[in-house]
């Protein structure tokens, strides 16, 4: 079994090695430092932590007005918090601004677990994903939110990242770079495309194993750039394998497989079936079960992918009707 | 840039600001006459007697800081930047035209001299925090004001701020409340009851004043004495009339986002003695 790392410690771990090098970057929290990892940072530069207490609007204004005047605030609370409560912090002060805060919030998705709907944001990249001027990124793993991180720094202007409670799978290797807007293709194949975000990535990684021992050849794309989009690669692979299958721990409604979807509908219309939540909240329970029940596994990708390429108009070989049945 | 504590050059500069106000928001037939208006003395007194700028140099390091919180004043900012060469006063006619770098609500990159966005209440002042955060890490002694209006504490993020800035000792931080007592639905004491206003902001852990918002030299004293007080914010809760300065405009509530009609422009511009 392959290494598994957590988003949210490599991010602290990350902030708290830039943070020797760049004395700009600064950090705040609402009171979930332990959480978000960002208490490594506070215990590092105490003097650049600015702990804000339960008062996520506070949060967003104060690292906007650090903003303003030259620092690199990194804003970290779980992604309900962050984008809930300060959604209109965001959107008024610091996109429409222009400014510079880094918004790195934890506990992403339905592997929040025993915590319940409440604390399951699912919804986050939907409310980012609509504002102007931000970026909007989910690592699919512990090598690539550090690289984000390190990006993020050098890039002037608004980053949401969305990091998780869970440890997952590690896909890259340390040499792989993150470019804003680029995605990437994990595995090529030629009977359809499977585009995953975060931990879904590793499920269709999953899933194209499943596929290809009953003789599918999937091609598989980490779109972890959700805003902005690859759109090219999208099109490219919708044009090279005609179908695909968006997965996501999200709403179907708004993340990445909207995103998706407004691609093709306008550049290169190919069938599409969307993994992901289906207009219900979450609820308690182990992350593994909440992910068997929302039906977020690579066993669901799979069975996606056969429906997709049922859908599919161009014609397809007679040996894959066969499996197809 | 030199200071001016002439009382009665402030009182002029005030006088031609608020003919500056009246004849854009005719112009623009749209915006908030009496809000714009009751912060004129306030801000004029601010910005050409206390505030340390250089409109030559609107990124300048040691420069003060301001936020309107209470965006909808805009008017009266731009007027001020534009009276104190931030920009061309000619070009204050183009208030929220098309294409004009005058938004309805201020917006930093569009407008010189303009920190931050605003217009959605509540939020300036956990900017200003932030900036005085920012100023205390880089040892800068420059200080950071903030406009609220008083419909505009009903809002809970004011009270999120104001516990960070007394936690955070931010004593660079000056908030001024322009209290006019009137917001968009009616009196805010009907609407939603602030008061006791200064207890509640003593009890927030700031140091608290309470003056005339139209007197220059109380609007000057208080600024300077906010500038004493150490480990602590400060605010200036200012007593003022909205419409200020024209008397079909004064205490009501219509003309909070109403802009004068050039039948009321005239009136207006006699009673400033612009003509």
């Amino acid at each position: 079994m392959s290494e598994k790392l957590s988003t949210r410690v490599e991010y602290g771990k990350t902030l708290a090695e830039l943070g020797e090098k760049n004395k700009d970057i600064v950090a705040l929290d609402a009171d979930l430092s332990g959480s978000t990892n960002t208490q490594r940072f506070a215990q590092a530069f105490k003097d650049r932590f600015f702990n804000m207490g339960i008062a996520e609007q506070d949060l967003m204004g104060t690292a906007a007005g650090l903003a303003v005047s030259g620092k690199i605030p990194f804003a970290s609370t779980f992604a309900i918090f962050a984008t809930g409560r300060g959604w209109e912090q965001i959107r008024q002060t610091i996109a429409y601004g222009g400014l510079n805060v880094k918004i790195v919030a934890s506990h992403g998705g339905v592997t929040v677990g025993e915590d319940g709907g409440s604390h399951q944001a699912i919804e986050d990249l939907a409310l980012m994903r609509v504002i102007p001027n931000m970026a909007v990124l989910v690592p699919a793993d512990g090598i690539e939110i550090r690289r984000m991180v390190e990006w993020a720094v050098t890039y002037q202007g608004p980053v949401y990242i969305r990091t998780s409670r869970i440890p997952f799978p590690v896909i890259y290797d340390e040499t792989y770079r993150f470019e804003l807007g680029t995605g990437s293709i994990l595995r090529d194949g030629d009977d359809l495309c499977l585009a995953g975000l975060g931990l879904m990535v590793h499920h269709c990684l999953e899933a194209a194993e499943l596929l290809a021992a009953e003789g599918i050849s999937a091609r598989v794309l980490n779109l972890s750039t959700l805003k902005p989009l690859d759109w090219e690669l999208v099109v490219a692979s919708a044009q090279k394998t005609g179908a695909l299958v968006t997965a996501e721990e999200h709403l179907v409604t708004g993340g990445l497989g909207s995103a998706v979807c407004e691609v093709l509908a306008e550049h290169y219309p190919v069938p599409v079936e969307r993994i992901g939540i289906r207009d219900v909240f979450g609820i308690s329970g182990k992350p593994k079960d909440l992910l068997e029940h929302f039906g977020l596994m690579a066993i669901d990708i799979r069975n996606a992918a056969h429906k997709v390429m049922k859908r599919k108009t161009r014609p397809i070989s007679l040996e894959l009707r066969q499996v197809l049945k | 840039m030199e200071k001016i504590r002439d009382l009665s050059q402030l009182e002029e500069i005030a006088r031609q600001v608020r003919i500056d106000i009246v004849t854009m928001l005719n112009a623009a037939g749209s915006g908030h006459t009496g809000g714009s208006l009751s912060a004129t003395d306030i801000l004029v007194a601010l910005f050409f007697g206390k505030m340390n700028l250089d409109p030559q140099d609107p990124h300048w390091i040691l420069r003060d800081r301001f936020v309107l919180s209470k965006g909808h004043a805009a008017p009266t900012y731009y007027a001020i930047l534009a009276r104190l060469g931030f920009f061309d006063p000619a070009e204050l006619l183009s208030l929220r035209r098309f294409g004009s770098f005058l938004q309805g609500h201020p917006d930093c990159n569009s407008t010189p001299g303009v920190e931050v966005c605003s217009g959605s209440l509540g939020q300036g002042l956990s900017v200003a925090n932030g900036m005085a955060l920012a100023a205390r890490l880089d040892n800068l002694p420059n200080r950071v004001y903030v406009l609220l209006g008083d419909g505009e504490v009903q809002e809970g993020q004011i009270w999120e701020a104001a516990m960070s800035a007394a936690h955070f000792k931010l004593d660079k931080v000056t908030a001024i409340l322009d209290n006019n007592r009137l917001q968009i639905d009616g009196k805010v004491a009907e609407i939603m009851s602030i008061e006791p206003l200064a207890q509640k902001w003593r009890a927030f852990g700031w140091h608290t004043l309470e003056i005339d918002g139209h007197n220059m030299d109380q609007i000057l004293a208080a600024l300077d004495a906010a500038e004493e007080v150490k480990d602590r914010p400060s605010i200036i809760i200012a007593s003022t009339v909205k419409g200020k300065g024209v008397s079909i405009f004064e205490n009501k509530v219509k003309y909070h986002g109403v802009a004068p009609t050039d039948v009321e422009l005239d009136i207006a511009l006699k009673e400033l003695g612009a003509v």
